[in-house]
């Protein structure tokens, strides 16, 4: 089994590319999410500069049934606590986290 | 002579009695058992305090002489691979066996976090749960066992909990856990681990712990996931300084409903259990301020770092007036418009004019009434079991699929020359009122659905039709 503990996010930056338009970032989908996307993970091209609520925003867009449960989620970057404020790079991972409440 | 039907229920009621008959003998057993374990105790300890009155014997038993971490020779036994440990040793374990833990949820994942408390030497360990053991629990519900069906899972748990373990004290509380009883329950507690199956519950006992100053384990499965935190530890998050709003209740899903992979709550049981242990014995780094997310067909597990408590947080942030008596005060079941049992809610959409029962459809089905029975539940559930004739069309793909409906009631109006009624049934007749609802929107006039769908086929015309 793998266990992963943290987020293998080396900015892929050293390339420094000034005027790239655009960075790729993965979404993860757990529990609610998935069933409503059908997907485990979603690869995602974002303007440079998105803030996570770009990329939330443009994933509700996407999936319209995810606005029901956009309030209620935990969103982690790279396995980390993050606000809809934060600024993604380029190979970022956005978690979309519901709480599961079945036992 | 009877018929078959009736020499059939005979011979199940006979069985009915049979069982229920074993499972009281095999309680008087446990019981018998226990109290012969007790006696002996009492009689050992009886004996070695005599002898030490008495002076005859000089005190040269090791055990007397090495008491000072109060582990009797019993439990030095019991627990030596505990004690072998070097991280966990005589300190830990006399830690934990001053401990108490309450686990609330007798169920999937109460099950091993109560068989591994009990095993592991946990000084009090607390049983909440009202439900009764049922057939279709024991998949993933490993603690109980068939002889407990019909039977409070309280009371098969602590028994299961006494039989590996006599020396511990075990609490049955045989009730559901409410904003009336929760402060009184959980205050007699060190530790609480939640081990229910609703969000109201989890909102309801995160609030208790807060106000109480409990650590609380944390623990969630549904389907092939699941989830593991321990919240309110040394000033680290509240289940609400993360999930401040709940979710629509829309978005809320039963394993009932839903399905889970038994095994899939056992390992969240058994973490839940590890974590407490750490707690209790005051030994590692608990879960706390980290999220474990389990994904069972990927074989992955990630730990997600979380948010730090909220200042904001109604029940634990800085300026917060949340106390005991809010707590009696506030209504969970309205907050996250949930039920705090696991019933199923009752939907009733329909008037009764737009509905029968399956009683009368059983009756319409035998004259020989012209009619189109649609199953509405979604096809992996259609698979499992279904009416004869039946044509499964999922409630939501119904709207695209109006024409297959259309044309199999004009079939069936060929044959007789008169009109075809339409009946719409799904497994408990929640589904089956919203179907009709968006049926007779579209024109489908004659709709009507069956009152509580197949599980009142099974009641009550059906009783050998397979349920689940």
């Amino acid at each position: 089994m793998e266990v992963k503990t943290e987020g293998d996010n080396l900015p892929a930056a050293t390339t420094v590319v000034k005027d790239v338009p655009s960075v790729q970032i993965k979404v993860l989908f757990f529990a609610k999410a998935r069933d409503i996307t059908g997907l485990n993970e979603l690869s995602m091209e974002v303007s440079s500069g998105s803030t996570t609520q770009d990329c939330l925003n443009k994933v509700v867009a996407k999936f319209p049934s995810l606005d029901e449960i956009r309030h209620c989620i935990v969103l982690a970057l790279n396995e980390e606590y993050t606000t809809e404020s934060a600024v993604v790079k380029e190979k970022d991972e956005l978690a979309i986290i519901p709480p599961i409440s079945g036992g | 002579m009877e018929s078959n039907g009736e020499g059939a229920s005979r011979i199940r009621r006979e069985i009915e009695a049979l069982k229920d008959e074993k499972a009281r003998i095999e309680q008087k057993i446990l019981d018998l058992e226990a109290q012969l374990q007790e006696e002996a105790s009492l009689a050992h300890q009886q004996q070695q305090s005599e002898s030490v009155c008495n002076g005859c014997f000089p005190s040269v038993s090791a055990a007397d002489a090495n008491l000072a971490h109060g582990l009797t020779a019993d439990s030095i036994y019991r627990y030596s691979r505990h004690l072998l440990l070097p991280s966990f040793g005589v300190r830990a374990q006399s830690n934990l066996l001053k401990s108490s833990i309450l686990v609330v949820g007798a169920g999937g994942l109460g099950s091993p976090a109560l068989l591994y408390l009990a095993a592991c030497g946990v000084g009090r360990l607390g049983i909440v749960d009202h439900d009764v053991v049922e057939l279709n629990n024991m998949h993933r519900q490993v603690i109980h066992t068939e002889a407990y069906i019909g039977q409070p899972k309280v009371k098969s748990a602590a028994s299961a909990c006494r039989s590996i373990n006599s020396t511990i004290q075990i609490v049955e509380h045989e009730q559901a856990l409410r904003t009336s009883n929760a402060l009184e329950i959980l205050s007699q507690y060190d530790i609480v681990v939640d081990a229910t199956d609703n969000a109201p519950s989890r909102y309801m006992i995160s609030d208790c712990c807060v106000v109480l100053g409990k650590p609380l384990v944390s623990g969630a499965a549904l389907g092939l996931e699941g989830q593991l935190t321990v919240y309110n530890y040394k000033g680290g998050p509240c289940y609400r300084c993360l999930f401040p709003t709940p979710p629509p209740a829309t978005a809320c899903q039963r394993c009932s409903d839903s399905g889970v992979l038994g095994v899939v709550p056992g390992i969240i049981g058994c973490l839940q259990a590890l974590e407490a242990i750490k707690i209790a014995s005051d030994v590692g780094e608990p879960l706390s301020g980290r999220m474990l997310l389990f994904d069972a067909l990927s074989a992955r597990v990630r730990i997600v770092k979380i948010r730090g408590r909220s200042l904001q947080c109604e029940a634990c942030g800085e300026n917060t007036t949340f106390n005991q008596q809010h707590f009696k005060d506030f209504d969970y079941e309205k907050f996250t418009q949930s039920p705090l049992s696991t019933s199923p809610p009752k939907l009733k959409l329909l008037a009764p004019d737009s509905r029968i029962t399956s009683k009368e459809y059983k009756e319409r089905v035998v004259s020989g009434e012209p009619h189109v029975l649609v199953d509405v539940r979604p096809e992996h559930h259609y698979k499992i079991v279904s009416l004869p004739k039946s044509l499964n069309i999922p409630l939501t793909s119904m709207e695209a699929r109006l024409p297959e409906i259309s044309s199999a009631l004009k079939e069936q109006e060929e044959g007789t020359g008169s009109g075809a009624n339409l009946y719409v049934i799904c497994r408990r007749g929640n589904d089956s009122q919203r179907a009709v609802e968006c049926l007779r929107n579209m024109g489908f006039d004659l709709a009507k659905d069956i009152v509580g769908g197949l599980e009142s086929w099974a009641n009550d015309v059906d009783p050998n039709f397979p349920m689940y």
